[in-house]
C-alpha cells in the first residue's frame, strides 16, 4: 500500500515537478499551446451559453452548427462566388460570409417555427432532446449537401489571415491560434455589451428567466429566439472557421473536438460568458499538461478523457460550475 | 366480388408467381457473378472511402460495358454503406452472403478481423488488399483470407529498408531514432511489433505516439512530445483527417516532411491537397500509380463517364480511386482465372479462392488489361497470401503525388518468420489446423 502511495506521488507530482524544473521552456510552451486550444474550446462553448442564457435551451447541435455554417461558407466561396466573380481581393469571402449567415438565419427561422414554438413551456429535457434531433438532422443533411466539399481548405487567406508559427521570447505560437484568441476576446466584449447594455440583451435575459413572464410584458418570444439562434449561428461560424484554419480544413470529424465544449461549459457554468472563457483555458492547459507529464504513468491519450473527469469533479462539488448562477428554489 | 374472395385470389396468384419469379432470378444469376462492395461514403472517414468506392464501382461498370463482364459473365454489384463502423461492416457482409458473393473486400482492418472466422464457414474468400490481419499472409493457416500485394508488416519493413538506403545502409540505422504516430485502433497498432523487432535487429531507437480518433483534429500534444524526442524519421499509420492534421502539425513544429513517411492509407490526395504547398516533401508508401496514367483510366472515361455514368470524373486517377480500381482488378482477374479453370460461366467463392491461390499477373498480362505502369506484377501461392509485392515511395510536390522510388522490397528475412509465428498464434486461437501440402 505504501509503495502504491509512493508510486502515485512520484508519478503524478514528483517526477513531473522535476521534469518541469529541468526544462521550464518546454513547460511554458505546453501551457501556451494549451491556452490557445482552450480559446478554441471557449469559442464553441460561447454558442451554447448564448442560447442557454437567452432561452433556457441547451443546444446540443451547436458543434454541428459550427461545421454546417463553415461548410456553407466554403461552398459559397469555392463553388458559387469564386468561379462566378473570380476576385482575389476578399470580396468573395465577404459575400460568402453573408451567404452563410443567411443560411443560419433560415435555419434559425425553421428551428423557431418547427421546433421551439410547438415546445413552448415544455420541460427543459424535452427541448434538449429536440436539439439532439437537430444535431442528427444537420449531420445527415450536411453530409448530403456538403459531402463533396468536406475536407476543403478554409479560404482564410482571403481574409488576410496568415498561417504559420511565430516566436515570443523563444516560445512558439501559431498565428491562427493568436488570431482565434483575438477574435474570441472581441466576441466576448461584444456579447457582454449586448446582454448588459442593449434592450435586445435585456429582453433575452428576461426570456431565459421565464417564458410566460416575458410574454406577459410584451417581449416577442419568437423574435427573440430567432435573434439568439442567429447570433449563435454567427458564433458557430467563427468557431468553425478558427478550428478549420487550425486543422487545415473543415470536415465532419471536427465535431468531436467541438464536443469538448461540454466539459468547458460544466466547468465554467452554463450561463456565464466569462466562465466559459476561463473554463476553456483551464481545460486546454489542464489536458495538455496531463498528456505531456502523466502519459508515462497513465498511458497515452489522456487528452481524450481528462476534460470529462475534471468536469465530473466540478459537477460533484459545484454543480453550477465555477462562474454559473447558483439556483435557489423555494420548496 | 367480396373482400374475402379478392384476398384469396391475390394469395393464390402469389403462390404461383413467387416460384416463377424466383426461378427467373436464379436463371439470371447463373449467367452472372456477384461482387459486392462495403463502402463508406458518409462519416468522418468518407473523404477516403468515397474515392475508393468510386474506383471499385467504375472499374466493374467499365468491364460490364466494354467486355460484357468477365469472360462473358456479367458482374452484379451492390454497395453497402457502413460508415467505417466495424459492426455495420460485419452486418454488410451478413446481408450479402445469402447472394453468394464470389469474393468480399471489407475495406477495414477491424471488419477483416471479424470476418476471418466467418469466411471459412461461408466459403467466401476475403481480400484485404494492403490492410487487415498481417498474419493472414500465411495461407497455410488462413486459406480464405488474402492480403496481397503486401501486408502491413512487409510495408513497414520496406520503410525501414528505405530509411536505411537514405542513411547509406541498414547498418547506419544504429543509434538513429524512428518514431510512429498512429491512429489508436487495431489498424494503427498493427506495425508496432514489427518495428520493435527491427529496432532490436538494426539498433535504432523506437517510440510510438497514439492519436485517439476523437482527438485527431488536434495532435498538438503528440507533436510536442515528438519534437522533444527529436526523431530522425517519423512513420505514420493514420486514416481520415488524422493524416492531414499530422502533416500540418509536423510543419508547424518544424519537423522535416521529407523524413515523414506515411503508410499507403496516409498518402491520399485528400491528405495533402487542402494543405497544398505546405505539405511539399511529405512521403508515403503506395503500390500503384498516383495519377490517371494508364489505359484503364482511358477505358473508364470512355465506357463509363462519356456515356453519362460514373460517380465523379474529378476523382478518376486520384490515389484512393486507383486503389479501388486495382482492388477490383485483383478480384476480377481471380474470377477470370476461375472461369477459365472451370470451363463454365458463373463460378462460386470456392473456385475463386482456388484461383487466388494460383494468381500470377505478370507484366504482359498487366499490359493486356490496361494496367501497364499502374502497378507491379504479382504472384500469390498457397502459402504466401500477401504476394510480397514491392512498395513504391511517393512524394507530394506541392500540387500532386509523384513516385520518387520504386521497387522497395520488404525485409522478408525478418518479416516472414514473424508472420508465420503470428499465423500459428492467430490460427490456434480460432482452432484452425495448418494445411499440409501447401507451399
Amino acid at each position: 500500500m505504501l509503495e502504491f502511495i509512493i508510486g502515485l506521488y512520484e508519478g503524478f507530482l514528483a517526477n513531473p515537478a522535476v521534469e518541469i524544473w529541468q526544462d521550464p521552456a518546454y513547460f511554458i510552451q505546453n501551457v501556451a499551446g494549451g491556452l490557445m486550444v482552450g480559446i478554441l474550446y471557449s469559442l464553441v462553448a460561447l454558442g451554447y451559453v448564448l442560447i442557454y442564457k437567452a432561452s433556457g435551451v441547451f443546444n446540443f447541435a451547436q458543434p454541428m452548427m459550427a461545421i454546417f455554417a463553415t461548410l456553407a461558407l466554403i461552398m459559397f466561396h469555392d463553388k458559387v462566388l469564386f468561379p462566378a466573380i473570380g476576385t482575389g481581393y476578399g470580396l468573395t469571402i465577404v459575400l460568402a460570409i453573408i451567404g452563410s449567415m443567411v443560411m443560419m438565419l433560415i435555419l434559425a427561422l425553421l428551428v423557431e417555427r418547427l421546433m421551439l414554438r410547438p415546445l413552448v413551456n415544455q420541460p427543459e429535457i424535452i427541448l434538449f432532446m429536440a436539439t439532439i434531433g437537430l444535431y442528427y438532422f444537420l449531420e445527415g443533411f450536411g453530409e448530403t449537401m456538403f459531402n463533396k466539399i468536406a475536407n476543403s481548405p478554409v479560404p482564410m487567406e482571403s481574409l488576410g489571415m496568415e498561417i504559420g508559427p511565430f516566436f515570443v521570447g523563444g516560445v512558439m505560437f501559431q498565428k491562427v491560434d493568436a488570431t482565434a484568441a483575438a477574435v474570441a476576446a472581441v466576441m466576448v466584449i461584444l456579447l457582454a455589451v449586448m446582454f448588459q447594455k442593449t434592450s435586445v440583451g435585456r429582453a433575452l435575459r428576461a426570456v431565459a428567466d421565464d417564458h410566460q413572464a416575458a410574454l406577459s410584458v410584451g417581449i416577442p418570444l419568437s423574435v427573440m429566439w430567432v435573434v439568439v439562434w442567429v447570433v449563435a449561428g454567427a458564433v458557430a461560424l467563427v468557431s468553425g472557421l478558427m478550428w478549420g484554419a487550425s486543422a487545415g480544413a473543415v470536415d465532419f470529424g471536427m465535431v468531436f473536438v467541438a464536443l469538448k465544449a461540454l466539459p468547458v461549459l460544466i466547468l465554467g457554468g452554463f450561463t456565464s460568458i466569462p466562465g466559459v472563457i476561463i473554463g476553456g483555458l483551464i481545460i486546454g492547459v489542464g489536458e495538455r499538461i496531463a498528456e505531456i507529464y502523466w502519459s508515462p504513468y497513465l498511458g497515452d491519450s489522456i487528452e481524450s478523457w481528462f476534460a470529462y473527469i475534471l468536469a465530473l469533479i466540478v459537477l460533484i462539488y459545484r454543480p453550477e460550475g465555477l462562474f454559473g448562477e447558483k439556483l435557489i428554489e423555494r420548496i | 366480388m367480396n373482400i374475402r374472395k379478392l384476398g384469396l385470389r391475390i394469395l393464390a396468384a402469389a403462390f404461383v408467381a413467387v416460384p416463377v419469379w424466383e426461378a427467373s432470378v436464379t436463371a439470371a444469376q447463373a449467367d452472372s457473378i456477384f461482387i459486392p462492395q462495403a463502402s463508406y461514403r458518409t462519416g468522418k472517414y468518407s473523404v477516403n472511402g468515397t474515392p475508393f468506392a468510386n474506383g471499385f464501382d467504375d472499374y466493374l461498370a467499365m468491364l460490364n460495358v466494354r467486355d460484357g463482364g468477365i469472360e462473358g459473365v456479367t458482374i452484379d454489384t451492390e454497395e453497402c454503406e457502413f460508415g467505417y463502423v466495424t459492426d455495420k461492416g460485419v452486418e454488410c457482409y451478413e446481408r450479402f452472403k445469402s447472394k453468394k458473393p464470389v469474393a468480399y473486400t471489407p475495406l477495414s482492418t477491424g471488419v477483416t478481423y471479424k470476418l476471418v472466422p466467418k469466411a471459412a464457414v461461408d466459403k467466401i474468400p476475403v481480400l484485404s488488399s494492403g490492410y487487415g490481419m498481417s498474419a493472414a499472409a500465411d495461407g497455410r493457416w488462413f486459406p480464405w483470407v488474402f492480403n496481397f500485394p503486401t501486408s502491413y508488416w512487409s510495408q513497414a519493413s520496406a520503410f525501414v529498408r528505405y530509411i536505411g538506403e537514405l542513411e547509406g545502409g541498414l547498418d547506419k540505422l544504429k543509434g538513429k531514432k524512428i518514431g510512429l504516430i498512429f491512429l489508436e485502433s487495431g489498424y494503427g497498432r498493427e506495425p508496432i511489433p514489427l518495428l520493435k523487432k527491427l529496432a532490436e535487429k538494426y539498433g535504432y531507437e523506437f517510440k510510438d505516439y497514439s492519436v485517439p480518433g476523437k482527438e485527431m483534429e488536434k495532435q498538438q500534444a503528440q507533436w510536442r512530445k515528438i519534437v522533444k524526442w527529436k526523431p530522425d524519421y517519423m512513420l505514420m499509420w493514420g486514416w481520415g483527417n488524422m493524416n492531414r492534421v499530422a502533416i500540418r502539425r509536423a510543419t508547424e513544429f518544424g519537423f522535416p516532411l521529407n523524413k515523414f513517411i506515411g503508410v499507403w492509407w496516409s498518402g491520399a490526395d485528400s491528405d495533402t491537397k487542402p494543405l497544398g504547398k505546405l505539405a511539399k516533401g511529405y512521403r508515403a508508401g503506395n503500390w500503384h500509380a498516383p495519377d490517371a496514367c494508364c489505359d484503364v483510366h482511358k477505358d473508364i472515361l470512355k465506357h463509363v463517364y462519356d456515356k453519362g455514368n460514373g460517380h465523379d470524373k474529378a476523382m478518376v486517377g486520384q490515389v484512393l480511386y486507383n486503389r479501388g480500381v486495382v482492388t477490383a482488378m485483383y478480384i476480377t482477374e481471380a474470377v477470370r482465372d476461375a472461369i477459365k479453370a472451370n470451363g463454365g460461366k458463373a463460378v462460386n467463392g470456392e473456385q475463386v479462392r482456388d484461383a487466388m491461390e494460383k494468381m500470377s499477373i505478370d507484366a504482359a498480362r498487366l499490359k493486356g488489361i490496361g494496367f501497364e505502369g499502374f502497378t507491379s506484377p504479382i504472384k500469390v501461392s498457397c502459402a504466401d497470401h500477401e504476394g510480397s509485392g514491392p512498395v513504391v515511395i511517393q512524394e507530394w510536390d506541392g500540387e500532386k503525388w509523384v513516385i520518387i522510388k520504386r521497387d522497395v522490397k520488404p525485409l522478408t528475412d525478418v518479416v516472414r518468420p514473424m508472420l508465420e509465428a503470428a499465423a500459428v498464434t492467430e490460427g490456434e486461437k480460432l482452432g484452425y489446423k495448418k494445411r499440409d501440402n501447401c507451399s
